[in-house]
């Protein structure tokens, strides 16, 4: 046993002598952290744009981190560039290093784009990265110069989820055109989504006849083909023409219960340009997902296509077929915010309890959005946002979950429980094909129930006296 | 022809290009996807193995995230190395600094974890608002009873050859403060191996066949306690010596302790690393230990080794590594599989480093220093390489073109140092050269159509 499971051990002992099932005690350092900086989600968006690269003013070892990251997950070359501070950009300013940066990459990687985010040292020794793109932009005012977007992601404000938010908004306050010539095109910021998710989403509105814009659009900049010659930057993304175009949309389509409240890309384009926002929750589950499909119905004003119909009855027969095996369960799900109150609202309205909803974000808007979507749970909710894995670890001690839902990094509780983790989200750095999980719509919630039920089926089997073959 | 940028052009020598020249050592170029990491990444790796270690990372969340759990060096005990430690600063401890929560921090995990001593990662923002964090950990220690340890490792100062050192200075503060009672002349502390895939356990089982005690291992399945004595120790044997040599030599200084450079990698860098250790201690019982298990060990390994090499031999490898001494072994490991070495480049060498890869390399052979992802693309494509060697950055480049690769990183959890990881190597070489999928890679669709 690890010196930490023991301590822990020691530590559930000694609750139990108490008699009363108190909170593990509160720590002011985060252990385990359930969530990444800010950059990261900014990287991500940017990647998502056809002909961008995305690219951190700040230390070296920042767009190092990251990639290994991204690519550990998604099985794609990543590249980050970054300005690189020395000692003396420290002290003196990153000025330079910045503009040499952006020069290189000019040259190297021949962009439309570069997104720049900015990293905590930047902005701790206040940079003016947007007086400092500005001059750039002038100065080389006679060469063809990449469309700069800048973004503020300090690493001590928010998560990679606010990081990945404020790319969004910063892309389209960049580049939509103040005087926007009237476009029949849908704007869809699905948020941090996977790759699957990202081309289901593009089919379904195809489907209803709406051309969209999907922005970010990493579908294919990270989760392409082999290739005989290496892409200095992948094909794909979202058309930097099509964001310009974002402010003459017929409506905007935004996911996140948790950010409704936010200047988001979807209420800038509002306020700004009177662009309808439409600003719904991750389709997951039928209700979500319902709620999804009538407002693209509302926007195309056509019915919902019959493939979709029959893709959600067939969803809905299978929740028949597999009640018995989830109904009572008791689940952890962790994550992205979002993503979280999403799997809530699917647990819910099949009968598993959510024990236990944790986050490393601290929207302030969780606790709100999970009793909007699951006002009926069966069982008693509790509700962590700003918590890490390791306060997730002992609660879960405490509260004996049939399964875990979340990424790979709560392998190590499912581990200690005996206990099936069912994989989503970002990231899944313990099995193949993390990038290609459908998590959203009906598909993906008939993906996602039929992985819940057999995790759960296989449990039992694995764990039961004997081994039947018919369940 | 690759592309390469102006101010990296001397960062790139083709053997037969006279004289000889790099550039090396310096500041990554601005925006050119360097594939190294930082300062922090530097200590984070040299220390990470200590297990029965706290290790706190001081600053915003990110540092701490990237680096939880993610290198394959085991524990023979506590795990402790395996969590992640963040003060995960906000925006008020930016502002009005961050020195009470770290303190805070220190306190609690240390009385939940009880580890025999801490180390305090500074990264970038505990630098620049300046926290004194030396104070902390000393007022820290002084309440809790254990060592506390600043790393200066504030990702802007300098490379991650400087957090090798800023961690060999944490380690050597550690070194000489526990009684080296009990340990005998022929004694050495390992430095350098990380134990990832608990690959040190079969190191030390070679030793101890030999007749020769292992004081310290530094730091894979590493304990503060063997640390703190390894200044008993009789001989220092430094493999990775990029980063550990800081601490080789310091202790030389201050203890008087010798070292030898050594590679566990490889039959030929493992049998010299054994019968050089032999010769050190002048005792012919010991070098006839040595050679009854060298070749015991070769006898065991070569068959399996010239099955392999039969499949492979003929191809054409590249290497693209953090330090370049490891770069030597695999070359000379290739060598053993009749494969040739077309490129090779390292994230940190030093010109020695590459003047000595030069010399080992054959004509027309690519060395780089601090390469990018175009470049090795281009690298790749131009020699049309059949096996690519390097970490999880670099494996996506390979595997997009339809190349072969073999990890060779921290993250791996195989073991390919010794005798047997030889083996171990050569059946990974193995299973990505000889893989069907390639023929529907366009690469070898191509090849094939010739």
């Amino acid at each position: 046993m690890s010196a930490d499971t023991s301590a822990l051990t020691n530590m559930t002992a000694s609750l139990n002598i108490l008699q009363k099932p108190a909170a593990p005690p509160s720590y002011v350092s985060t252990r385990n952290a359930c969530k990444l900086c800010a950059p990261l989600g900014a990287s991500l968006v940017f990647r998502g744009i056809e002909g961008a690269v995305p690219f951190l003013h700040g230390s070296q070892g920042c767009a190092t981190y990251m990639r290994r990251y991204i690519i550990s997950h998604f099985r794609e070359p990543m590249d980050i560039a970054a300005s690189g501070f020395s000692e003396s950009s420290a002290i003196f300013g990153g000025g330079e290093n910045l503009r040499r940066g952006l020069q290189n990459v000019s040259v190297q990687y021949k962009p439309s784009m570069i997104g720049i985010a900015t990293t905590c040292l930047c902005e701790t020794i206040g940079e003016d990265v947007a007086a400092m793109v500005r001059e750039y932009q002038e100065a080389q005012i006679d060469l063809p110069t990449p469309q700069l977007v800048h973004v503020s992601t300090p690493s001590y404000i928010g998560t990679h989820v606010d990081g990945f938010h404020a790319a969004v908004r910063s892309v389209v306050a960049t580049l939509a055109t103040p005087e926007p010539e009237p476009s029949h095109h849908v704007n869809l910021f699905p948020g941090m989504v996977s790759t699957a998710d990202i081309r289901y989403l593009k089919e379904i509105a195809e489907d209803f006849e709406l051309s969209s814009i999907v922005l970010p659009d990493y579908s294919e900049t990270l989760d392409g083909p082999a290739l005989d010659a290496y892409e200095r930057i992948p094909a794909g993304g979202t058309p930097i023409q099509g964001i310009r175009s974002a402010a003459g949309a017929r409506a905007s389509i935004e996911f996140g219960r948790s950010i409704r409240q936010r200047d988001t890309a979807a209420a800038f384009l509002e306020s700004t340009f009177g662009v309808r926002a439409h600003r719904l929750g991750l389709p997951i589950g039928i209700n979500e997902t319902d709620r999804f499909f009538s407002t693209l119905k509302d926007i195309a004003d056509r019915p919902v296509p019959r493939q979709h119909e029959m893709e959600r009855g067939r969803l809905i027969d299978s929740y028949v077929d597999g009640h018995k095996y989830v109904f009572g369960k008791r689940a952890i799900v962790y994550g992205e915010e979002d993503l979280v109150v999403g799997l809530a609202a699917l647990l819910a309205e099949i009968g598993i309890i959510p024990v236990l909803c944790a986050s490393g974000g601290k929207s302030g808007a969780l606790r709100q959005a999970i009793t909007e979507i699951a006002p009926s749970s069966p069982g008693v909710t509790e509700v962590c946002d700003d918590t890490d894995f390791m306060s997730i670890g002992e609660k879960a001690k405490l509260l004996k979950p049939d399964l875990l839902i979340g990424n790979s990094k709560g392998y190590g509780i499912a581990r200690d429980l005996g206990i099936p983790l069912v994989r989503v989200g970002f990231p899944i750095h313990d099995r193949i094909g993390g990038q290609r999980i459908l998590h959203l719509g009906y598909r993906g919630t008939q993906q996602l129930f039929d992985r819940i039920v057999n995790a759960l089926l296989e449990h039992k089997q694995q764990t039961a006296e004997v081994g039947y073959s018919y369940l | 022809m690759t592309d390469i940028l102006h101010e990296r052009e001397r960062q790139v020598y083709r053997k037969g290009a006279e004289p000889f020249q790099i550039d090396c050592e310096k500041q990554s170029a601005a925006g050119s996807v360097s594939q190294r990491a930082c300062v922090f990444c530097g200590s984070r790796v040299v220390l990470y193995p200590i297990a029965d270690a706290l290790h706190v990372v001081h600053g915003p969340i990110g540092c701490a995230s990237y680096t939880w759990d993610i290198r394959g060096a085991r524990s023979s005990g506590p795990q402790l190395h395996r969590l992640s430690f963040s003060t995960d600063l906000q925006e008020m401890d930016v502002i009005r600094g961050g020195e009470k929560k770290l303190f805070a921090a220190l306190c609690e995990l240390i009385d939940a974890h009880h580890p025999k001593a801490a180390f305090v990662y500074a990264t970038c923002i505990a630098g620049i608002i300046g926290d004194d964090v030396n104070a902390i950990c000393k007022q820290a220690s002084e309440a809790k009873g254990i060592p506390v340890l600043p790393v200066h490792s504030e990702g802007f100062k300098g490379t991650k050859k400087d957090g090798y050192r800023a961690a060999c200075e944490a380690l050597f503060q550690l070194i000489g403060t526990a009684s080296p009672e009990g340990i005998v002349p022929t004694s050495v502390n390992i430095l350098g191996d990380f134990n990832l895939a608990g690959e040190i356990w079969m190191i030390r089982e070679y030793f101890e066949r030999m007749g020769i005690q292992v004081v310290a291992c530094i730091t894979g399945d590493g304990r503060v306690n063997d640390i703190r004595r390894a200044h008993g120790a009789a001989l220092n044997l430094v493999q990775c010596s990029g980063s550990m040599m800081y601490l080789a030599k310091s202790m030389k200084e201050r203890w008087g302790t010798p070292f030898l450079r050594v590679s566990y990698f490889g039959i030929e860098d493992m049998a010299q690393a054994l019968y050089d250790t032999a010769r050190f201690f002048k005792d012919p019982e010991i070098m006839r230990r040595t050679q009854e298990l060298v070749h015991q060990e070769i006898d065991k390994v070569m068959p399996q080794i010239n099955q392999y090499r039969r499949d492979v031999q003929g191809k054409k490898a590249g290497i693209y590594v953090g330090g370049a001494f490891k770069a030597f072994s695999l070359v000379r490991a290739l060598r053993l599989l009749d494969m040739k070495t077309v490129l090779v480049g390292s994230q940190t060498g030093s010109r020695e480093d590459y003047d000595q890869l030069r010399e080992l390399c054959d004509e027309g052979t690519i060395i780089v220093d601090d390469s990018n992802p175009l470049e090795l693309a281009g690298f790749l494509q131009e020699k049309e390489v059949d096996l690519f060697i390097g970490g999880v950055k670099e494996r996506p480049i390979a595997y997009k073109l339809g190349v072969g690769f073999c990890d060779h990183n921290h993250e791996r959890k195989e073991a390919l140092a010794g005798f047997a990881g030889m083996v171990n190597f050569a059946r990974e070489v193995h299973s990505t050269v000889m893989s069907p999928v390639w023929q529907f890679t366009s690469r070898r669709r191509k090849e094939m159509a010739v």
